[in-house]
């Protein structure tokens, strides 16, 4: 699906991500863990083609091709897919909207024509079903006055509707209660499958109770420092980051 | 970021082209004899003359306005402009087939099918045009029809012969040519424009549009239209303009005046592409427009919606006198700035009558090295009960060498009325767009998405058929103006 080979990045002068690599085969889950400016947004940044980052090395092949070499829309219509940390607010433009104009343009990319408006509704209420995302908030302008549980739900819905082979789920658990959590995390369990994969970004363990990953990566200065079954996140937990610091400057 | 903005700037204007039409044209220069030359071109009764005249006595005493706008420009020469334009041969056209097929050519480039059979966008629109070419209205569809109902669509020059009593009466009620310097100019040399008349009772089936073509060289437009809207009738009215790209720059001064009686409703929609300048600044129209409705009668209504894109300047203020009790003033703006265009523009609402009520929502969208004014006066006179008035302007900035500004004056002489006033400026930012490209949207579609958004509530209030080209426009305008 992905391979990312000794990937250097940053903002300016600042060198962010070191030499990462990562290999993500169709339908597994990993987990990117660690603690605050190790670089994980960074990571799910530059993967999705954000212009404020220069990549400086290495390499990233996405279904066979050559990621960096992408725009941004172009990342998107091979079926990458972001979910933001932070989502942002478009005012006046419905979400049925900016899917239908989304999906049209994803659809167009692989050579196919745009659903028709019963089909594009019919998929509106199954996805928005999926992902228990109440009628009203689809019809609203994207992110508009949604609270912070309703943008991260909706980041899912908007993934549902796109069906992307790769989901990067940025920070997706922050700022959620447990119930909206569970709502997210069911999200994406619906849509795991044998071919799509996710690279779930998280800070606390938290999130890898309900979206159980295939492979846990540690992330401390801009690299993977050690990897691991789901397990690892569980010791993580117990033992904090400080540990995996301790670890990684013995190393040096 | 840059590579979009470079990018995309290069977009053309889609309406440059001239038409090799055949003009009757006046000798250049502005004094009696060219008013005069102008009257007797168009047969005028004295009255008209002595109207003309009257106006000019008063221009030459005003001095060019040029000190309260927020708009630079270099001083206009109006002895460098041709004041007369019209195409040959000037005679009455009784069918479409006397028009000069350039002349039709024209307008089908420009999208407007004269043919009234082959109605407006072929759907089912229904919309009556007057086409103004330069100084003359060349045709005027659908005049049979309105007529059976007693509405009255015709050239302004028309009116002057056809029904004079209705053009002394109310021409320059609402304008009167002292009103300031560009509006003594028009009424000096106007050259035509639209007249309408609905009469009582009557609801216009139809939307009735005027185009306006700027043609050729060296000339400027001088058109005015007058709308009378008599005890409780109704009528839509449409008003698009276009021009060639020239290296020059072209000034047009119109005049709007509308008059709503008891009861009566005019909803007057405008979507203004005057060609805006190269990217460099050079040409474009200087657009100097005084609008102006009177809510005459109790209960009567007046609404402005406009979409400016065009013109290198853009100074108008579609204005609502609200005289009539329980009267209501609407003005609905998006103004759109890109490169180096200078748009100062807002309106005015003036509460005489008792429980008068306005709204104001103004969407300013500025780019490039542009400058966006907005500027609105609400006055409420004293004895005027219960007035209301809600304003609210936002202001959309698109990279940081542009400039948006916002002018509320706001005048109240009685302690009964409420007035609320809103604003908010935002920035484009980098972070929608990526948001946008992260769905799979390119730049153009992601701008065109989140400006159509912004400015959803004026564009719902155009008719259909103009909801949808403006639409298609404002996206145009902004092309890569993104930083």
């Amino acid at each position: 699906m992905i391979r990312i080979k000794n990937l250097r990045a940053g903002i300016g002068d600042k060198e962010i991500l070191k030499g990462f690599n990562l290999e993500v085969k169709p339908g597994e889950v990993h987990a990117i863990m660690g603690p605050n400016g190790s670089g994980k947004s960074t990571l799910a940044n530059v993967l999705a083609g954000k212009e404020d980052y220069t990549v400086t090395e290495g390499e990233v092949i996405f279904n066979g091709k050559d990621l960096l070499e992408m725009s941004p829309e172009d990342r998107a219509r091979e079926g990458l897919f972001l979910a933001f940390q932070y989502p942002i607010e478009i005012p006046g433009v419905s979400n049925i909207n900016f899917l239908k104009n989304a999906l049209s343009e994803i659809r167009n990319y692989r050579g196919l024509p745009p659903l028709e408006a019963k089909d594009f509704l019919a998929l509106i209420k199954e996805k928005q079903a999926m992902v228990e995302l109440q009628g009203g908030l689809a019809n609203r302008s994207v992110n508009e006055g949604f609270s912070g549980g309703e943008k991260k739900r909706n980041e899912i819905f908007q993934m549902a509707v796109l069906e992307p082979a790769l989901a990067i789920l940025d920070e997706t658990d922050s700022g959620l209660d447990i119930d909206a959590l569970r709502v997210v995390a069911n999200g994406v369990n619906k849509l795991r499958n044998e071919k799509r994969s996710f690279i779930v970004i998280t800070h606390y363990q938290r999130l890898l109770d309900y979206i159980i990953p295939d492979f846990v990566h540690v992330m401390y200065q801009g690299q993977i420092v050690k990897s691991g079954p789901k397990e690892l996140a569980l010791e993580l937990e117990e033992k904090g980051y400080d540990w995996i610091k301790k670890e990684d400057e013995s190393i040096v | 970021m840059s590579d979009i903005l470079h990018e995309v700037t290069s977009s053309e204007y889609k309406y440059g082209f001239t038409s090799d039409i055949e003009m009757d044209t006046a000798p250049m220069g502005l004094n009696e004899d060219i008013i005069r030359f102008i009257s007797k071109k168009k047969n005028e009764p004295d009255w008209m003359l002595e109207f003309r005249l009257k106006a000019f006595a008063k221009w030459l005493t005003m001095n060019e306005p040029r000190n309260w706008a927020h708009l630079k420009y270099p001083a206009i020469d109006f002895q460098k402009i041709i004041y007369y334009a019209a195409p040959k041969p000037k005679k009455q056209l009784n069918s479409l087939d006397e028009v000069d097929p350039e002349l039709l050519k024209t307008f089908e480039k420009l999208g407007i099918s004269l043919e009234e059979q082959k109605r407006l966008s072929g759907v089912s629109s229904n919309i009556a045009v007057d086409a103004v070419i330069d100084s003359v209205s060349v045709k005027t569809t659908f005049k049979e029809t309105l007529a059976e109902k007693g509405i009255i669509f015709c050239s302004f020059s028309e009116a002057v012969q056809e029904h004079p009593d209705l053009v002394k009466k109310y021409m320059g009620s609402v304008v009167p040519y002292t009103d300031n310097f560009y509006a003594a100019l028009n009424s000096a040399v106007f050259t035509d424009g639209s007249f309408c008349y609905i009469p009582k009772g009557v609801r216009c089936p139809m939307e009735l549009s005027t185009y306006f073509r700027i043609n050729t060289a060296g000339t400027g437009q001088f058109e005015r239209t007058l709308i009378i809207a008599d005890e409780s009738s109704y009528a839509s009215y449409l008003e698009g303009c276009t021009a060639p790209k020239r290296d020059e720059n072209q000034l047009h001064a119109a005049i709007v005046e509308i008059i709503a009686h008891k009861n009566a409703e005019v909803k007057y929609s405008t979507v203004q592409n005057w060609f805006p300048g190269d990217k460099n600044g050079n040409g474009g129209i200087f657009n100097f427009v005084t609008k102006r409705g009177i809510c005459f009668g109790d209960n009567s209504k007046i609404s402005w919606t406009q979409v400016e894109t065009g013109s290198a300047i853009t100074w108008k203020y579609p204005s609502v006198i609200l005289k009539g009790n329980n009267s209501v003033g609407e003005f609905y703006s998006v103004a759109v700035t890109n490169n180096y265009q200078q748009a100062d523009t807002g309106t005015k609402m003036i509460h005489l009558g008792d429980n008068t009520r306005s709204t104001i929502v103004s969407k300013g969208i500025s780019a490039g090295f542009s400058n966006n004014s907005y500027r609105g006066l609400v006055r409420v006179a004293k004895g005027a009960k219960n007035a209301r008035n809600f304003s609210q302007c936002d202001s959309l900035l698109m990279g940081d060498k542009c400039g948006a500004h916002t002018f509320p004056y706001i005048e109240i002489k009685d302690p009964s009325a409420v007035v609320e006033h809103e604003a908010t400026t935002s920035k484009i930012g980098e972070d929608q767009l990526f948001y946008c490209k992260q769905r799979g949207l390119d730049t153009e579609k992601a701008i065109g998405l989140i400006v159509n958004g912004y400015c959803k509530e004026v564009l719902n209030q155009l008719p259909m058929e103009f909801a949808v080209e403006a639409q298609k426009l404002l996206s145009v305008s902004l092309e890569g103006s993104v930083g």
